[in-house]
């Protein structure tokens, strides 16, 4: 049996509504054969994990908190990965993000105003886009793969926050424990209805994703980055600057990972501690290809990969499963919908036998 | 003491090689599989389960080539079959690993694990200093150098490597000569699979003989940066790995010292070394624009279609 793939003369309209749907069809169906190996009961193990935490109104608000980090960076990733930039260090640029937005509530605890949190949402992104301009310089300035030197970055982030909160950020009150002190009220992004805790975040997030999708169907920088992302030549030749679009790409994902950073850590979680993140800078990249790259799709499948960590928490409490499903089932979406996305572009014909194929041919 | 500094620096740096070598060869052949990390967790997590099975740590080995192996067809399938974008299925396989691993694995956690035994090499053993040193290892570290000189003789003096590399250079041209590419790149990429787990293997089971999650720790990334830093040439990478397994070993003693001595350095600063090394490493190796282009494999991570 061989599979052989037909280029399409048209890029299909009907698979690249259908593709991410079937690609989670076929995780729910992967995951219920796994969790049947795991000695559950596959369609209700399913139903714990992807539909209870949808049923109450607190577990919506958790819903919202999660999917506002991911659809951020996720939009700012689509854009870097049109223009075939790629970062993946938005992890690393969440961190920054987080710290350099908190370095006025942890230095001035006792400033009580309420233009702190508007500059503390400022700061946040300055870092994260200062972070992630380390590799877009070293790409447009020494020719540095961006793949391997944002992914560094992470590490060097992650030991950064490390070193801070064990250190020189540490709340001499509190009992030895690696966090600084609680951030004042006024540094708290506020919770936007009074059922639940989810904050301005998810806000930020669909506002960048409408804005970018915005930019990249009605505005001529959305244009040069499909056009620089799909023949950079094509691009030359229209004047557009790839060394501009890298720049561009990076810093304003640098910048809305950064401002997911300090959403985060003023919104749902109130101080700086060692770890931030359950990994939103890598999920996001799931994310960014469960959408399409299109920052609308990315709102869809923001929350469906928030949802994939809630379930993880519920299978974790009522089914005794440890969370680490979770990451399974984040990296089995990804697999699906990158073989989905074939479809697309070709179409797949199964050859049961080569060698009559070939006689039919000639 | 500087024995005992070398023997550390040799177990860290075997992995570098060999995964990184496996990464080389499947870069040489045009594809650009960025799942080193996932498919050498995945190799660790099946050493250390089937030597726990079989009691046997060759077994073990076994078991790491082939998780390793079996996880990178995925990547095949995805990438060679269904033409999916590189980069992004480098990623998957990644992401996959680290959460399958972690899964596979649970039951592991805190088992003391089974260690490899060092082979003693009658009469070499016995040069002063040297025969400690290179002929009292294990036999993954002597596959990494017998690795090393067998991968830098199939690419550049055997047909096979001929054609690998033609295919990497310019697949469509290859296609047309009648090489399969293909099946050639299955091939590659299979055997930097098998390679990326062979490293996993040596972690759980020579490293740190147990299972830890994660236990990787970016080294699959290093791995990939060492490909870049050794311009696809097994000699340097011989080189690389070493030098990236120093850096790494240097800044434990490092912290060791500042601990012992009272100096205030902050170990998460020596911990991030070996990560700004590699970025100082690249950024030397690839600022200069032409001789990048000249060693890179000129289709390194684009897309095949066979035309019929």
């Amino acid at each position: 049996m061989r599979i052989e793939l037909q280029k399409r003369a048209n890029t299909s309209t009907l698979f690249s509504i259908l593709s991410p749907l079937l690609a989670l069809v076929l995780t729910l169906v992967a995951g219920a054969i796994m969790f049947g190996l795991l000695g559950k009961k596959p369609l209700g193990s399913l139903y714990i994990y992807f539909v209870e935490p949808l049923l109450d109104v607190w577990s919506l608000h958790e819903l919202a908190i999660k999917a506002a980090p991911l659809i951020l960076i996720a939009v700012g990733l689509s854009i870097c990965f049109r223009s075939n930039n790629w970062n993946i260090g938005a992890e690393g640029q969440f961190t920054i993000g987080a710290i350099t937005g908190s370095i006025l509530p942890v230095l001035n605890p006792d400033w009580h105003s309420p233009l702190i949190l508007p500059l503390m949402l400022v700061m946040g992104m300055i870092g994260g886009a200062l972070y992630a301009g380390i590799p877009a310089l070293l790409k447009t300035r020494f020719n540095t793969n961006e793949i391997l030197t944002s992914l560094m970055l992470v590490y060097i982030a992650q030991l950064f926050l490390d070193w801070l909160v064990r250190g020189p950020w540490r709340d001499p009150q509190g009992y030895n424990f690696p966090q600084t002190k609680s951030f004042q009220p006024e540094a708290v992004l506020p919770e936007i209805l009074d059922s639940g805790r989810a904050h301005l975040g998810i806000i930020f997030a669909l506002i960048a994703a409408v804005a970018l999708w915005f930019m990249m169907r009605f505005m001529l920088k959305g244009f040069q980055v499909s056009v620089l992302g799909q023949s950079e030549r094509a691009g030359r030749f229209a004047g557009f600057s790839a060394r501009n679009m890298v720049w561009f790409s990076m810093l304003l994902s640098g910048a809305l990972a950064g401002l997911a950073g300090i959403s985060e850590v003023s919104g749902s979680i109130g101080h700086v501690q060692p770890v931030i993140s359950p990994g939103y800078g890598f999920t996001a990249i799931i994310v960014a290809f469960l959408g399409r790259l299109n920052p609308l799709g990315i709102i869809a499948s923001g929350f469906v990969l928030a949802l994939t960590y809630l379930g993880g928490e519920a299978a974790q409490l009522s089914l005794g499963i440890s969370d680490k499903v979770s990451r399974v089932f984040q990296g089995l979406i990804l697999f699906f919908v990158l073989s989905c996305d074939t479809l697309i572009h070709y179409r797949i014909r199964l050859i049961l036998n080569p060698s009559a194929a070939q006689e039919g041919k000639s | 003491m500087f024995e005992a500094i070398l023997l550390t620096v040799i177990t860290a740096s075997t992995p570098l090689v060999i995964a990184a070598l496996g990464e080389l060869v499947t870069e040489r052949s045009g594809v650009l599989n960025l799942g080193v990390e996932g498919m050498m967790i995945m190799g660790a997590v099946a050493a250390f389960a089937t030597a726990q099975l079989t009691g046997s740590p060759y077994l073990g080995i076994l078991g790491g080539i082939v998780g390793g192996g079996l996880f990178s067809l995925l990547f095949g399938f995805l990438t060679l079959t269904l033409v999916a974008n590189q980069v992004a299925t480098g990623l998957a396989l990644t992401i996959l690993g680290l959460g399958l691993s972690g899964q596979l694995g649970e039951s592991f956690v805190g088992m003391p694990g089974v260690r490899l035994p060092a082979i003693v090499i009658p009469l070499l053993s016995n040069i002063p200093f040297f025969g400690r040193v290179l002929f009292s290892q294990d036999l993954i570290f002597y596959m990494s150098i017998a690795l090393v000189f067998g991968i830098s003789w199939f690419l550049f003096r055997s047909r096979a490597g001929l054609k690998m590399r033609a295919i990497g250079d310019n697949h469509g041209s290859a296609h047309a000569l009648g090489i399969n590419v293909v099946r050639t790149r299955y091939l590659a990429v299979l055997f930097g699979g098998a390679c990326a787990g062979l490293a996993g293997a040596q972690l759980s089971l020579v490293y740190t003989p147990q299972w830890v999650e994660n236990m990787s720790a970016g080294r699959g990334w290093i791995a990939l940066a060492l490909v870049v830093f050794a311009s696809w040439r097994p000699l340097r990478l011989l080189a690389g790995g070493y030098l990236f397994g120093a850096v790494g070993i240097g800044q434990l003693h490092a912290q060791l010292l500042a601990q012992s001595g009272g100096i205030a350095i902050p170990s998460q600063l020596l911990s991030a070394l070996p990560y700004i090394a590699t970025i100082v490493v690249l950024i030397i190796i690839s600022h200069n624009r032409r001789t990048t282009l000249i060693n890179t494999p000129a289709s390194l991570g684009k897309p095949f279609v066979p035309d019929r």
